[in-house]
């Protein structure tokens, strides 16, 4: 499905990802752990193409497709999403023009709507004075009417409070057992994986793959030893394959 | 020549100008109408109990109350004013009557070279409730014209007015208008303004005076600047009397043109509101805009504040739209009409509609 082959990337000319390789296969399910500043979110903005992103060296692979170099618009035909951390304010905007254009269905986009509280949010411009769970359901709503194959999230559980992750947290889950879709999720506190059903988590630190395990034993040892001892650990893998 | 013969003698492409300032010549949706050709009146007629249309001339010369009007804001506020005018209009909403469907006024510019001078005089009695929709516009014959429109309004107590001006000129047209609105005690004037098309120069600084307790007014202007346009559009409001509130938004966006985006609030008297809002964006590489926020107060317990942001679309804006699958440029034509949205004008649904089509067509032609 994506395959990151040993890419590294420069951000307003500072190098943060250092030789990174990631494969996701179709219908899996990937966390990536890592602390503050570790390039976990640089990784899903490369993926996705945003601007001031270079790729140096390395590539992208979306099935056969090499993508990087694409505008983001042709990776989102291409079957790539993304679910903000911060999502911006667009004045004048509505939440309403955004799922009509990612989605012809009318009914979907009633349903979804109120699965997810977001019925009164249709009209609004979006993110404008959203709260925090509303700016995540919000997102999760967006993709959801996308559709796309895989999934880029990037700390969906930041923000919001516990009943906004489950009810969150359920749906995502329904999703993806539902449509067998690919998934690449960045957590810091966890919440998320007492929802979905991950099998692989990698760890990035400083700008590179540091180990590739399952994602509640890394969370657990992360947990209990914090991310120093990581960095320590033998177990690292070469590649995060 | 009676008034049907004399709007058919309009030519289709004076008339489809004509229309885009959002005359509706079937006045299916419309409580009256009035339209000057140059200095000439075309027609003016009212379809509504308790609204009177006519040209300013006949007003004053039959009606000592409306000569009584004729110049009072001017006087009041000690500045003086041009009396060479010709033509103009007189609308009047009488004594509790609300007027269902929108009044509708154009000004129509179509001699080449004729300088267009006019006075109106606009009365919302009290309790009455009205929204007017009036257009100015220049023929593509009209080059070299000029416009100058006086109007005063008397908003009185417990009054509403939603006046909308919408402007359709061509390059080469001047443009000044000159307004002063006096607003009673628990009234509300709404002023908007919309300016889509290409114009050589407009300098317009409207003026509403709140004299009496809890007065409201917003004033609203979404501007379109093209390349060699300079528009100096702003608003100004004395806040006479206590609990009086104003608000003045203004959207600018340059497409290469010149905006000044003046607003002035006073607070002469306790326990005021103001607020003053002004964004503008500037699309092409080059354009200028200016925003000039000015308020002011003689007491202390008032609450005055303003906003401004000016500049480039911010990109993470563009950037999550693309995210979305818009491209670039659906993206930016789709923040820039969401920027002029006409939600902010306080409008009726179907006349919301009818200007929102009207600035679609222009904003389609113009990015």
């Amino acid at each position: 499905m994506l395959e990151v082959k040993n890419i590294s990337v420069e951000v307003s000319g500072r190098l943060i990802l250092q030789g990174v390789d990631m494969h996701i296969r179709k219908g899996e399910v990937v966390v990536l752990f890592g602390p503050n500043g570790s390039g976990k979110s640089t990784l899903l903005k490369t993926i996705m193409g945003f601007e001031g992103y270079k790729v140096i060296s390395g590539e992208i692979l979306l099935g056969e497709t090499r993508i990087d170099g694409l505008p983001v618009e042709e990776r989102v035909k291409l079957g790539l999403g993304l679910m903000y951390q911060h999502p911006p304010q667009v004045r004048g905007v509505k939440l309403a023009q955004i799922a009509g254009r990612l989605n012809g269905n009318a009914g979907l986009i009633k349903e979804m709507s109120e699965r997810l509280s977001l019925s009164s949010h249709l009209s609004r411009d979006i993110n404008m004075g959203f709260s925090g769970g509303e700016m995540k359901r919000s997102e999760l709503f967006q993709l959801i009417l996308q559709d796309p194959g895989l999934l880029l999230l990037d700390e969906p559980e930041s923000g919001v409070d516990l009943e906004n992750i489950s009810v969150m947290g359920k749906v995502l889950d329904g999703y993806l057992k539902e449509e067998g879709k690919s998934a690449l999720i960045i957590t810091h506190t966890g919440y998320i994986l007492d929802y979905i059903n991950a099998r692989k988590g990698c760890v990035m630190i400083d700008g590179k793959m540091w180990c590739v395990g399952r994602p509640k034993e890394i969370f657990e040892n992360i947990r209990e030893r914090g991310y120093d001892k990581c960095m320590g650990c033998d177990d690292r893998a070469q590649s995060a394959r | 020549m009676t008034e049907h013969n004399r709007q058919d003698n309009l030519e289709g492409r004076d008339r489809d100008t004509i229309v885009s300032t959002g005359m509706d010549f079937s006045e299916k949706d419309r409580s009256g109408s009035f339209l000057q050709q140059d200095s000439g009146l075309m027609f003016a007629r009212s379809l509504s109990d308790g609204l009177e249309i006519m040209e300013i001339k006949e007003a004053l010369e039959k009606d000592p109350e409306a000569a009584g009007y004729f110049g009072a804001n001017f006087r009041s506020t000690g500045r003086d004013f041009d009396r060479e005018t010709e033509g103009g209009y007189f609308i009047r909403v009488k004594r509790g009557h609300t007027i269902e469907f929108p009044v509708q006024a154009c000004l129509f510019l179509k001699q080449q070279g004729f300088r267009q001078k006019v006075h109106n005089l606009i009365v919302v009695e009290e309790g009455a409730k009205a929204y007017i929709i009036t257009g100015c516009s220049a023929s593509h014959s009209a080059s070299e014209g000029m416009h100058m429109g006086i109007s005063e309004f008397f908003v009185h107590n417990g009054a509403y007015l939603n006046f909308t001006m919408i402007h359709s000129w061509q390059e080469s047209v001047s443009v000044k208008p000159v307004s002063i609105a006096s607003v009673g005690e628990e009234a509300v004037f709404i002023s908007n303004y919309v300016c889509m098309k290409p114009v050589r120069d407009i300098t317009m600084y409207p003026t509403a005076l709140l004299h009496g307790r809890k007065a409201r007014t917003s004033f609203n202007s979404i501007i379109l600047s093209h390349p060699g346009s300079l528009q100096d559009v702003g608003s100004r409001v004395a806040l006479q009397a206590e609990e009086t509130q104003a608000e003045i938004i203004s959207r600018a966006v340059s497409l290469g043109g010149k905006v000044v985006a003046r607003g002035h609030i006073k607070a002469a008297a306790r326990n005021v509101k103001g607020h003053l809002e002004c964004r503008g964006l500037i699309l092409p590489e080059q354009g200028s805009i200016y925003a000039i926020p000015e308020m002011e107060t003689d007491y202390r317990d008032v609450d005055l504040s303003h906003e401004a942001a000016i500049g480039r679309i911010n990109k993470d804006e563009i950037e999550y739209l693309r995210c979305r699958g818009f491209s670039p440029q659906e993206a930016q034509s789709l923040i820039v009409r969401g920027f002029m949205d006409v939600g902010v004008l306080g409008l009726p649904d179907k006349l919301k509609a009818e200007i929102e089509e009207l600035e679609n067509g222009t904003l389609k032609a113009g990015l």
